[in-house]
């Protein structure tokens, strides 16, 4: 440890200590300097673990709160709003048509969220601009038919309890890459738990690869 | 499971005969894969051109003179012996571009690519294009991009695909209603906008395809060169630069013999014995 630091860790000008240069002094300095150093690693990571996520990720709030629970209690199943069009290409999230189909100018519940659908999109006859947690980078090709038709996969898998929750978590995109979090998952280092954790290339390659015994040509999900 | 039960061969054969050279196949296919342009395209250099179409002469004085025109898509090669290992696919250093061995397409991935260009000198048939800069659309003309091929960034390497976003949406369908796709369900946009019908394209694999039909590829490999696999067995048809034994999927086929010997350069007398060998023909009938 440095001399310079010795005397900024015994604070101002203290005479008596500074007569005693050598010997136990030296000790001291050592344990003050791994005092600092565990401190300063400890706000390095903590700032790394804790800070650096929010400054990566921005947070959007969806136009208005979605309760999935108590529409898929209503319609009983995911497939009558999200559903696979005739041509096997997949609806993705049902525009105001689809919402009208049930929905009136009127609201059918007493919740500001309805409140504000049907004032500022349905009497105005504008699409809700929902953000979409699962939207994948232009490069990518996705087949639902591929995945829940032919496969019988779970809406789950891969969107987790989505169509359970009652309220919209909070839209959150990376600032450099304006990709949704969902992609990269939760966890800043990428530790998977579930299956629906991440979505990222590796992901849907292990799942090919422990289903198909190969992980499939570029082209397969790339476009 | 709808996932191939038997790997397709998707080609073309192209008419030289009936080509025109008007350009339509290369205009369809920029509109359908967002080919970017720049606002001067007079350097044809840094032009990007997934089918380009050339134009051959027989360079005879008038009036013997003679025209033909080739449209180049990439050729999709197959690789030494047809295992995959095409000119620009062993050489990615980024597995950027490989081989599809469902389809015999050769795949360009452009978030992959980091642009070394490696592929682009590994080409014989220079079907490849760089991005020297990002693509700059006339304003408002995003909104006529198509949301089925995703647009391409400065310094990565493009090329053909032939137009592997039609055969992923004809899947799709076949996909929910349980069957194979047919034939005209997957077509590229270049066979679709030749007005003159010189473009055939399909499952080389499919007896039933009628470019398979017209090209009668060969099951056995070339006798004379063993790199060579799926010789046409129609002596109107030949392939470029195919003693390479890149072994590509896209045949052409011409009456005329002066045309046929333009897919290659031939040494004095080498001609002779090309133009009268088609594949094991004559030994496998």
């Amino acid at each position: 440890m440095s001399e310079i630091e010795n005397n900024a860790n015994d604070g101002p000008g203290d005479g008596a200590h500074q007569c005693t240069n050598n010997g136990p002094k030296d000790d001291k300095g050592l344990g003050l300097g791994v005092v600092f150093f565990m401190g300063a690693f400890l706000i390095c990571f903590l700032s790394g673990w804790l800070l650096f996520p929010k400054l990566l990720y921005s947070k959007k709030e969806q136009p208005f709160n979605f309760d999935h629970n108590l529409h898929a209690e209503e319609t009983g199943d995911c497939e009558t709003c999200h559903f696979l069009r005739e041509d096997g290409t997949f609806s993705g999230i049902p525009g105001l048509v689809a919402c009208m189909e049930c929905h009136t100018d009127e609201p059918m519940g007493e919740t500001d969220d309805e409140a504000v659908f049907v004032e500022e999109y349905v009497a105005q006859g504008k699409e809700v601009p929902w953000l979409i947690y699962a939207k994948q980078p232009d490069c990518v090709f996705f087949s639902h038919a591929a995945h829940t038709g032919a496969d019988g996969m779970d809406c789950k898998t891969c969107h987790g309890h989505i169509g359970e929750s009652s309220s919209s978590r909070p839209y959150e995109e990376n600032r450099i890459t304006g990709y949704s979090r969902d992609i990269w998952g939760k966890n800043i280092w990428g530790i998977k738990k579930n299956s629906w954790d991440r979505m990222k290339m590796d992901d849907c390659a292990q799942c090919h690869l422990d289903k198909m015994g190969h992980k499939g040509y570029c082209f397969q999900c790339h476009k | 499971m709808i996932e191939n039960k038997k790997a397709h061969k998707f080609g073309m054969v192209i008419d030289l005969d009936k080509c025109t050279g008007c350009g339509a196949c290369m205009v369809s296919c920029m509109a359908e894969n967002n080919v970017p342009f720049k606002e001067d395209e007079s350097n044809k250099k840094d032009s990007i051109t997934w089918m380009r179409v050339y134009r051959l002469t027989n360079g005879k004085s008038f009036p013997e003179t003679q025209i033909a025109y080739i449209p180049r898509p990439c050729q999709h090669c197959g690789g030494i012996g047809d295992h995959g290992h095409s000119p620009c696919v062993s050489v990615c250093p980024a597995t950027a571009t490989d081989y599809g061995y469902d389809t015999g397409i050769v795949s360009q991935i452009y978030t992959r690519c980091f642009g070394c260009r490696y592929c682009m000198g590994a080409c014989p048939y220079h079907a490849r294009y760089f991005n020297w800069w990002d693509p700059k659309w006339p304003e408002g003309m995003e909104n006529y991009l198509s949301p089925n091929v995703s647009p391409r960034m400065r310094g990565v390497v493009e090329k053909c695909s032939f137009c592997y976003h039609r055969y992923q949406l004809a899947r799709e369908q076949a996909i929910v209603e349980d069957r194979e796709i047919e034939e005209m369900e997957y077509q590229t946009a270049c066979t679709t906008a030749c007005p003159a019908g010189a473009i055939v394209f399909g499952d080389l694999n499919n007896p039933a395809h009628k470019v398979h039909q017209i090209v009668k590829p060969d099951p056995h490999p070339d006798p004379l060169n063993h790199k060579v696999v799926g010789k046409s067995r129609n002596p109107k048809v030949f392939r470029l630069l195919e003693r390479l034994g890149t072994n590509t999927k896209v045949y052409y086929m011409s009456d005329r013999e002066w045309v046929r010997k333009a897919g290659d350069n031939y040494l004095k007398g080498e001609w002779e014995n090309v133009k009268t060998h088609h594949g094991a023909s004559s030994s496998h009938g």
